[in-house]
């Protein structure tokens, strides 16, 4: 048996190591187009954000910036420009002086000015600096909204696997189904729905729950619920992938050795199932970091988030360097997290 | 899938999928509720009437830009296709090569990067190009001293400020964005095919291009449908990106609807949503229909063969 095993084995690898090193002409024509197209349209574009990010704006020209690298007689200048840096990350000049010295003012009366702790310090640095504050409002409502749909997928994924397998088909159908119309139309939705005058205000309006409509829409609640409704599909995914692939006779042995539900669910089926609550959680999380539409749409004036900054600052302002400099920070604060989705995607395909 | 897990009755289950369902549903369905109303409050209910499609039919405006975005959708999940499933090829077939690791993330980091770095990256490039090909252009002329009335006048023409913002440059930026979800599809498909059936090709002489056609292709058809299909929804769907690339002259539909739609609801709007949601849901149930008959067939045949 161990013998037909190891055989079996060796024959495999022969098999593998034959297919999986194709090569034959024109093999590397078939590496060179999609590489060479990703490199021109995904990673150079990068770099040209990263250069134009450490020039200056320059109104009037076409493009408006500086140029960093200047060629003049035979000597090479390049002058790299940090003020867009500094400028995102300490928020000087913004013309919030006003602002800084009422909380000054405030800090005086209260007299001591250590008792303060880090946090509240952080928060009225934050408070003070537009885009340290829209950078720290897209994680918090990135991770919030992420943390909503696990807990509305996993109940749902883990649902769907345990149906017949006809309805099981059905149902994985009817939950990729909205996913598949518009993203646009399924927020825009939503705006109908939470207006003052809207569907859920008239409901509960007609059933006297409540005296005068509440409001909803352009708040940070109504930007929540958009995310954790565009997004989870994403979500539900690979998270029914990967409890379809836990193999039940865990749980059975887990619940025969007397482990109640709860215990069973954090102990052995959460910890089998690591791999689709990351890539389904950076599915939603890496992408509401930049999002745009949904906080334009449904969010209001109180909190804005770093995608409609990033957008201001290009179309409004146009200022390309600050706008480069935003998508760089920005950049910098989700490569981890995509980093960590790769290395879990990798994971699951040499497991599958 | 794993075949022991077993069929669970119970009401929490119920209430987990009744919840999730009308959670999924309710807003669309109230959505195409409201596209039938009379009234141009959307949300106060008059009376039944088709007046906002009858408008929308006759608004050029969308019409053009539904025409657009059809046809930008259609080319770019065709090249996606093409692009997507040539890199799954080599990541699936190829051992390792120089520059793996590059080649792996750009292909899958599209799928995950947030939507304003993509668009605002690849404008700044076709910014870049544009200036660097009307420099060249310019040089051309000077150095070789062509004039109007010189034959490559009209390509220098064409050169100058290559590529103009556009059909074209969405495309490009379509194209990069969706090709990522085109790859996983078709990898993950050819990961599951049988590979003693390209080594028998292989040993009785076919040459590679061959296997690849005549045998490979034809496995991951049902992938690269499915995968051509989710990069022209995609396409039909993205606004960021394409409104970052877009020229003047080129408002695709979800610009079009994003610009309409921020001045508040709009009953015209819910009856274009009625149109998309209906025609989604048809092409995806057949989808759903004939994919699960085949599977059934085969699923049929493998019993039959295996009962000899």
């Amino acid at each position: 048996m161990a013998i037909a095993n190891n055989r079996s084995a060796k024959l495999k690898g022969i098999f593998k190591s034959r297919i999986s090193k194709v090569k034959f002409k024109g093999s590397s024509l078939v590496l060179a187009i999609p590489y060479l197209w990703m490199i021109l349209f995904f990673i150079i574009p990068f770099l040209i954000i990263f250069k134009i990010s450490f020039s200056e704006m320059v109104d009037g020209q076409m493009p408006p910036y500086s140029p960093i690298a200047n060629y003049e007689d035979g000597k090479l200048d390049i002058k790299l420009n940090f003020n867009n840096y500094k400028f995102v990350l300490s928020g000087d000049d913004l013309g919030l002086d006003e602002f800084e010295t009422e909380s000054e003012a405030e800090n005086g009366n209260e007299g001591k000015k250590e008792e303060s702790g880090w946090f509240t310090k952080i928060m009225r640095e934050l408070d003070n600096n537009l885009y340290l504050l829209g950078y720290w409002q897209s994680l918090k409502v990135a991770f919030i909204s992420t943390l909503c749909c696990l807990i509305i997928g996993y109940p749902l994924a883990w649902s769907i696997v345990h149906a017949t397998p006809t309805m099981r088909s059905i149902l994985l159908m009817l939950v990729i189904l909205p996913s598949w119309t518009s993203f646009l139309i399924r927020v825009y939705a939503w705006m109908g729905l939470l207006s003052d005058t809207g569907f859920i205000n008239q409901v509960l309006l007609f059933f006297h729950i409540i005296d005068e409509p509440i409001t909803m829409l352009h708040t940070q609640f109504a930007v929540y619920v958009g995310i954790v409704y565009a997004y989870l599909p994403f979500m539900i995914m690979p998270l029914y992938n990967a409890i379809s692939r836990v193999d039940y006779s865990y749980i059975e042995a887990s619940m025969d050795l007397g482990a109640r539900p709860m215990t069973t669910f954090f102990k052995v089926l959460l910890p089998l199932t690591k791999n689709g609550v990351i890539a389904g959680s950076m599915l939603v999380f890496i992408p509401a970091i930049g999002e745009f539409v949904i906080p334009e749409l449904l969010g209001g004036p109180d909190a804005v988030l770093i995608g409609q900054l990033l957008w201001q600052d290009f179309f409004n302002n146009r200022d390309w360097p600050l706008a480069s400099t935003i998508a760089v920070i920005m950049l910098g604060l989700v490569i981890a997290p995509i980093m960590w989705f790769f290395k879990v995607q990798r994971a699951n395909e040499v497991k599958a | 899938m794993n075949s022991q897990t077993p069929h669970i009755r119970s009401k929490w289950r119920y209430l987990f999928l009744f919840i999730g369902l009308v959670f999924l549903y309710a807003p669309i369905i109230i959505l195409i509720v409201y596209s039938f109303n009379s009234s141009k409050l959307v949300t106060v209910w008059k009376s039944f009437s088709f007046e906002w499609y009858s408008a929308l039919f006759h608004d050029d405006e969308f019409l053009h830009a539904i025409y657009l975005t059809l046809t930008i959708g259609f080319c770019a999940a065709t090249m996606s296709v093409i692009i997507g499933t040539l890199a799954a090829f080599v990541l699936a077939r190829f051992g390792r090569f120089r520059g793996q690791g590059i080649f792996s993330f750009s292909i899958t980091a599209p799928m995950v990067m947030p939507e304003v770095i993509t668009g605002l990256s690849l404008l700044l490039m076709f910014i870049a190009t544009a200036n660097g090909s009307h420099a060249l252009a310019g040089w051309i002329s000077e150095h070789f001293e062509i004039t109007e009335g010189s034959f490559l006048y009209p390509v220098l023409r064409q050169m100058d400020g290559f590529p103009d913002r556009g059909v074209f440059t969405i495309w490009i930026a379509m194209v990069t964005f969706t090709s990522a979800y085109v790859t996983v599809i078709v990898r993950a498909r050819l990961k599951e095919t049988d590979l003693s059936i390209e080594e028998a090709a292989l040993d009785l002489g076919a040459t590679p291009f061959k296997v690849f056609v005549f045998i490979t292709l034809p496995s991951l058809t049902p992938a690269i449908i499915s995968g051509w299909l989710l990069a022209f929804t995609l396409t039909l769907d993205d606004i960021v990106i394409s409104q970052f690339v877009a020229g003047p002259k080129s408002t695709t539909l979800p610009m079009l609807v994003f610009s309409s739609v921020r001045r508040g609801v709009n009953p015209k709007i819910n009856a274009l949503a009625t149109i998309i949601v209906a025609i989604v849901s048809i092409c995806v149930t057949l989808t759903w229909y004939f994919m699960r008959r085949r599977e059934k067939r085969i699923m049929r045949e493998m019993a039959q063969i295996k009962s000899k």
